[in-house]
């Protein structure tokens, strides 16, 4: 008998999962505990001391959470993963594993405006220095390695202008500089771009939103692709180096090919915290069963409304790699063939006001600061999630003044198209 | 023709995973080659065991024990100890009994004098397995050559952990999928590594992997 491959939509709602072995209940139970019982004091001891496979405390790992962690990293194509409580942890507890004060890592400069924040800001004051490049320049990701660079960070399909990266040719760069490419696939999902597949050696995601798809819970992932050295050289102590708090355990010798994930646990979740709930992890596992189907339609809808938009008088331009002749198309053909995401921005020749007014003309799209939801939602990043960057910066992001941000949802695109009508008329 | 249509499907979702092979390849085994291996072996002598609690070694030998193997250090630097009750002895000559497997816990300049020694025991082990890390092409065929089947750079309690889902208590993906309710694992208890394998004991990305660190060195 030779091994079976089942497909995505199969791995979608049965990765990780099995029926509860105490109860036989089908569905992932909620396992709404603090704390696990030991079996004995031997038991205990090889938990702590990571000789086990098991349960301690769900700071550190929740049956619940853990069968979100095994989905997730299926669907990636991953040797493991960690859910922690949001996106934004997600990226801290990566970061941490990799850098020291003092060190440098290279960042896309097209991110999500909270990414960008984190890093100029909440990161620096770690002494994690952020360098900036630019996906339509590859040789800016290059001529920015230096010897104190310990990670390559990027988006697959950027927040919010609806560019798509050559996640190759950012891969090679990190190849050569021998550090690992980290890739945030929020916006693309597995389902659309599988950035291990293209050479990325991490992929976080904020959990909440396409993967989770329904806007009712924050959680965040990390994703081991298993193909990066740590012990090549000492630049990754954390986990080529003997652990003190482990009584001198080497993650990576220990752990081979998921050791990363390993190590954002028991040194990055255990330390600092931000652990996910169960329940959170049940909403998002539901949510994940019908990812393919839900994200077929996010791009078929967002598609047909960038395509409206592009022929209406009042829009200057429509940011939206799924349509011909957009900047992006090429690439979005090369790494997404099957969709360019739910995510764009346009532009009204109407500048600033008319966005404003727009935005508040709409009916059915809500006016809001997320993406991803089974509904449409609308947003102007340069008042709202890019508001704390300077005018410069906003532009460079993709949120100038005059930009208008829609994630659409899965209601019927007929529906959609109206209300922009009536809200441009 | 089934089976064709939905591989050609499945490669361009995932890329090159999945090798067929008529002859043994020692980047990637089945499923069905290392849960044949763990569920048929019983006695496993472990070269290069360690009483250190630290020690990968070490991890292994507990698990395995837990596990309901039938477990034998070898160590000559700790001939007199015990580990986990167990006495070390210095060679494989030194165990005095049959045994089906070697586990070897040492890296891969070292792997052929052990082999070799292997090859001198009667009876034969039916399988000589490398740690995680540990290779050796031309050790692993002369073992074959004897009929010895031969696993490298792997380890078994992650193997083990992995075709029974309890890796994935670890956030590990198992690569395997089930709809069977499990039984409860309890001490000591052998579990079921009959789990649907989703390809082969390797990730998309394994090869690569695999490639990035013989370049590297
Ligand atoms: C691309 C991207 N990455 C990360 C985040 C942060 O995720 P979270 O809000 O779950 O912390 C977001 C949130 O909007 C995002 O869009």
């Amino acid at each position: 008998m030779t091994d079976r491959l089942p497909g995505f939509s199969t791995l979608a709602v049965h990765a990780g999962a099995q029926p509860d072995p105490t109860t036989g209940a089908r569905a992932t139970p909620i396992y709404q505990t603090t704390s696990f019982v030991f079996n004995d004091a031997d038991h205990a001891a090889s938990l702590f001391g990571l000789q086990a496979f098991g349960n301690i405390y769900t700071r550190i790992g929740n049956p619940t959470n853990a069968v979100l962690e095994e989905r997730v990293a299926a669907l990636e194509g991953g040797t493991a993963a960690l859910v922690v409580a949001s996106g934004h942890a997600a990226q801290v507890v990566v970061l941490q594993q990799l850098l020291k004060p003092g060190d440098e890592f290279i960042a896309a400069r097209k991110l999500y405006g909270g990414s960008i924040n984190q890093f100029t800001h909440a990161f620096k004051s770690f002494g994690w220095n952020v360098v900036w490049a630019d996906t339509d320049d590859i040789g800016s990701f290059e001529r920015a390695v230096t010897p104190h660079t310990k990670a390559i960070f990027t988006e697959s399909i950027a927040n919010p202008g609806g560019t798509v990266t050559d996640i190759e040719a950012i891969a090679a760069v990190a190849r050569k500089a021998g550090v690992p490419l980290i890739v945030d696939n929020t916006l693309a999902t597995p389902y659309l771009i599988r950035p291990i597949d293209h050479g990325a050696d991490i992929v976080v995601h904020s959990l909440t939103k396409f993967l989770g798809g329904h806007g009712n819970s924050i959680g965040g992932v990390i994703v081991d692709a298993g193909t990066f050295d740590w012990s090549r050289d000492n630049k990754y102590p954390m986990l080529s180096e003997p652990r003190p708090e482990y009584h001198g355990i080497k993650i990576h010798e220990t752990f081979g090919n998921f050791a990363f994930a390993i190590a954002c646990r028991v040194l990055g979740l255990r330390d600092l915290g931000p652990a996910l709930s169960p329940f959170n992890a049940f909403m998002i596992l539901t949510g994940i069963e019908t990812l393919p189907l839900r994200m077929q339609k996010h791009c078929d809808n967002a598609k047909a409304v960038a395509e409206y938009l592009a022929g209406h008088p009042a829009v200057a331009s429509v940011n939206y790699a799924g349509l011909e002749g957009d900047k992006y198309h090429s690439v979005a053909r090369k790494y997404c063939p099957k969709g360019a995401g739910a995510v764009f921005t346009f532009s009204l020749k109407g500048g600033f006001d008319a966005g404003v007014k727009l935005v508040s003309n709409l009916k059915l799209f809500s006016h809001l600061a997320n993406v991803g939801d089974t509904r449409s939602l609308v947003i102007h990043p340069a008042s709202t999630t890019h508001s704390q960057l300077d005018d410069a910066a906003k532009v460079k992001a993709g949120a100038g003044p005059d930009i208008v941000r829609l994630s659409i949802g899965i209601e019927d695109k007929e529906d959609l198209i109206a209300d922009l009508e009536q809200a441009l008329a | 023709m089934v089976r064709d249509a939905r591989k050609g499907a499945l490669l361009t979702m995932r890329g090159n995973i999945e090798h067929d092979r008529t002859s043994m390849n020692h980047d990637t085994y089945s499923d069905d080659y290392i849960r044949g291996i763990l569920n048929s072996v019983k006695v496993i002598a472990m070269v290069g065991a360690s009483p250190v609690d630290a020690r990968p070694s070490y991890f292994a030998f507990k698990y395995l024990v837990q596990r309901g193997y039938d477990m034998i250090p070898v160590n000559p630097g700790h001939v007199g100890k015990t580990l986990l009750g167990r006495p070390f002895v210095a060679s494989l000559g030194d165990i005095g009994r049959p045994f089906d497997m070697i586990d070897i816990f040492r890296s891969s300049a070292h792997i052929m004098p052990v082999v070799d020694e292997a090859l001198t025991t009667a009876p034969l082990p039916k399988v000589i397995w490398m740690q995680l890390g540990a290779r050796d092409d031309a050790a692993a065929a002369k073992a074959e050559a004897a009929g010895i089947k031969v696993v490298m750079n792997r380890c078994p309690k992650i193997e083990y952990g992995r075709l029974s889902s309890e890796i994935s208590w670890m956030g590990v993906n198992s690569r395997t999928i089930s709809a069977k309710r499990a039984p409860i694992p309890t001490q000591g208890m052998r579990l079921s590594l009959n789990r649907t394998s989703l390809g082969g004991a390797a990730t998309t990305a394994a090869d690569r992997a695999a490639k990035n660190k013989t370049e590297s060195s």
